[in-house]
């Protein structure tokens, strides 16, 4: 183990290299072409062994590495954004077809207006692509983040994307523990692919038609694998932990034992809303946190569990479902909790779209609203757009 | 250059049983390629397409060698990230065995939808064949104008109306633009004349770098013609100049074929319906253009193998 500093961007490309996978067809796209461009060094450098194909295309990046992943090669990626919605079609192609993909991605907002900066909308957007799904709150738990979504994704055969937020995360330095080429080599392991485009002994047919007798069975297969992620995700994260020192859980809780409300996110917004209930707790204030880490599959009966036990909590959306009922993380939370024995009074506020930032004194409002709601014992606005001009 | 001979003695690459129409040139110029191909592995790929579609259809295959379908647009960009994979599990000795890739697609998936994958890959100089089985339209989804829809020809998409004779551009030159890559060997063919195409394909896999062979492919239903009528009508293509079959390496042209007399181009088309609307009193002058076309691009294909063999 060291200690070193790191963008998230820099961690991520890091924990590439430590992968070292077999081939890396790849795209740059604002903000995570670092890692393309960091990635392509170790590559001239001869740090690690990949073939890295300079695709002219997102969609490519990822047609491409379905043919690495069907030859049977370890095979990862790195996007974000329109990137990320270029690729949509082939997510699926991806997942149907069983291929551990890992994608290492940068989130931001989708067009249009067109924006650089962080919303959780391109990977909201690919909720149901069959791609696990694993929001990051900071550079170090972007890399471990990436080792243990690796390791998941080739035990069940779920491609994972890993992501960290457009600019808080990717481009902001932070004090990064690695761990050494081969201990990352000796936790992921030697790549035994369950088959290979390449074996020539027992050619097939890969991605046929399948039509209306077939199909159905197929994919009620692909959903039943998916349904293992989170049990096996359990058990890498906990083996991460007894290697590194440091647990990832699929649903955080942060001091919300005695807790009366809490507010429901993710991301680097989990982070920030850590130091405002530290402030809270030390007004006597009960107020916890709960962190969705990962999203793809649902952690359903921990969701319930931990959010059952408040009085009322607001969730916090980084995207918009355009549903005209607030954004994802609360329409899927509200369906979760909707046969919970005990539930919580539910409130969204949907922030921070488009980079805009989210500071520590949004946060305290939106605790002290949550409280409001509370005192009251029903809620008056059920989704608010926090800091929006015009609207408060 | 395998013999007949010896390619009747190769296993089939594509099998009997799919479910081509009866005619099919797109299928039996696969046929023909992988049996060319077939004394080395061989590993394919192939855009969503009709060939695809008949070929494949779960439980079944008529595929001896590995294929990979992936999307429409996507075959070279498919089949790129295969032989990369290749080359990184033979570098750490995970495979010994010398593979050889060939990716097919149709115009809709090579002239138009798939074009920048097809460049890309080319421009990446992956190791591999891309073959376009060029049937002019839209089979699949049942005979819809792509680019490579010669001028004035019905589809359902650029139909012969009463105020419009049928697609109102002229097809574009795919092979030119490959050329343009400067790819290891590019070249244009049709299955009337196989030995012609599998000594292409041969000259494509032994060639160090990427290939593209354009192989004009009729097609019974789309074209509108007798079935038994398949290998005539791909010949009478090259006989009329319509599709001059040639090939390009190392900066130079070399037309494989040329007709001492030519025949007119009207012998092609009056086999077809979908150029029947020409054959009408009052559309002489499209007919006159159309053989005006296919003789300007004639003179442009001489002077250019003229050019490049000086």
């Amino acid at each position: 183990m060291k200690t070193i500093a790191k963008t998230g961007n820099e961690a991520m490309a890091y924990a590439m290299k430590q992968i070292n996978p077999d081939v890396v067809a790849a795209y740059p796209i604002t903000p995570a072409t670092e890692i393309v461009q960091i990635f392509s060094n170790y590559v001239a450098d001869g740090e690690v062994d990949t073939e890295f194909v300079a695709v002219e295309s997102e969609h490519s990046a990822l047609s491409a590495c379905v043919g690495a992943s069907l030859a049977g090669g370890r095979v990862m990626t790195s996007t974000a954004s329109q990137g990320l919605a270029l690729m949509h079609e082939i997510l699926y192609i991806a997942a149907g077809n069983r291929l551990p993909i890992v994608i290492a991605l940068v989130n931001r907002s989708l067009s249009a207006p067109i924006n650089i900066h962080c919303d959780h909308s391109d990977t909201m957007g690919s909720r149901e692509a069959g791609w696990m799904q694993l929001y990051c709150a900071n550079s170090q738990e972007a890399y471990d983040s990436l080792i243990i979504a690796l390791k998941v994704a080739e035990q069940t055969a779920v491609p994972a994307i890993v992501s960290t937020d457009a600019f808080i995360i990717s481009h902001a330095m932070e004090r990064l523990e690695v761990l050494e080429d081969e201990e990352v080599q000796r936790f992921i392991g030697e790549y035994k692919p369950r088959f290979s485009a390449l074996d020539l002994e027992n050619p097939k047919t890969f991605g046929p038609l399948d039509l209306q007798d077939y199909f159905f069975e197929h994919k009620r297969a692909q959903i039943d694998d998916f349904s293992k992620v989170l049990g096996t995700y359990n058990k890498v994260a906990q083996e991460y932990a007894e290697l590194s020192g440091r647990y990832y859980p699929a649903l955080e809780e942060y001091k919300t034992d005695d807790a009366d409300v809490a507010i429901f996110t993710a991301g680097s917004t989990a982070d920030t809303a850590k130091e405002v209930v530290d402030g809270l707790r030390e007004q006597g204030r009960k107020m916890g946190l709960v962190r969705m880490r990962m999203w793809r599959p649902l952690p359903v009966e921990e969701i319930k569990a931990a959010l059952g036990k408040f009085k009322a909590v607001a969730v916090m959306d980084r995207s918009d479902t355009m549903a005209d009922f607030g954004g994802p993380v609360f329409l899927e939370t509200r369906g979760i909790l909707y046969d919970a024995k005990k539930k919580p009074l539910l409130t969204d506020y949907v922030y921070g779209l488009g980079g805009r930032n989210i500071d520590i004194s949004d946060i305290l409002r939106v605790y002290d609203e949550i409280e409001q709601v509370v005192k009251q014992g029903k809620i008056d606005k059920l989704i608010t757009y926090l800091g929006v001009r015009g609207e408060e | 250059m395998a013999s007949l001979k010896e390619l009747s003695k190769r296993t089939e690459g594509l099998v009997g049983g799919h479910r081509a129409c009866a005619g099919c040139a797109a299928s039996t110029a696969i046929r023909q390629i992988l049996l060319a191909a077939g004394d080395k592995p061989t590993v394919t790929g192939i855009c969503t397409g009709c060939m695809e579609v008949v070929t494949t259809i779960f439980p079944y295959t008529a595929w001896n060698v590995n294929l990979v379908h992936n999307a429409f647009e996507n075959s070279a960009a498919t089949v790129s990230g295969m032989e990369a994979a290749y080359r990184a599990l033979k570098r750490k000795g995970k495979i010994d065995a010398e593979i050889q890739f060939i990716a097919f697609g149709g115009d809709g998936g090579t002239y138009d939808i798939g074009l920048q994958s097809l460049s890309g890959a080319i421009e990446r100089r992956h190791k591999m064949l891309y073959v376009c089985y060029d049937n002019e339209a839209y089979m699949n989804t049942g005979y819809q104008r792509s680019s490579a829809t010669p001028y004035c020809a019905h589809t359902t998409t650029s139909p012969a109306g009463t105020k419009i004779p049928g697609k109102p551009q002229k097809r574009k030159d795919l092979t030119e633009i490959i050329i343009a890559h400067e790819p290891a060997y590019a070249a244009q063919a049709t299955p009337g004349y196989y030995m012609d195409l599998i000594r292409k394909v041969e000259k494509a896999l032994a060639a160090d770098g990427p290939s593209f062979i354009n192989v004009l492919s009729p097609c019974v239903p789309g074209w509108g013609y007798p079935l038994d009528q398949t290998m005539n009508i791909s010949k009478l293509a090259v006989e009329t100049l319509f599709w001059p079959i040639y090939e390009w390496q190392d900066g130079k042209y070399k037309i494989n074929i040329k007709p001492r007399e030519p025949k007119p181009l009207v012998d092609f088309l009056k086999l077809q319906a979908r150029f029947r609307h020409l054959l009408k009193p009052g559309n002489e002058h499209l007919l006159e253009e159309l053989q005006a076309e296919v003789n300007r691009r004639w003179e442009v294909l001489l002077r250019k193998e003229q050019a490049t063999n000086g």
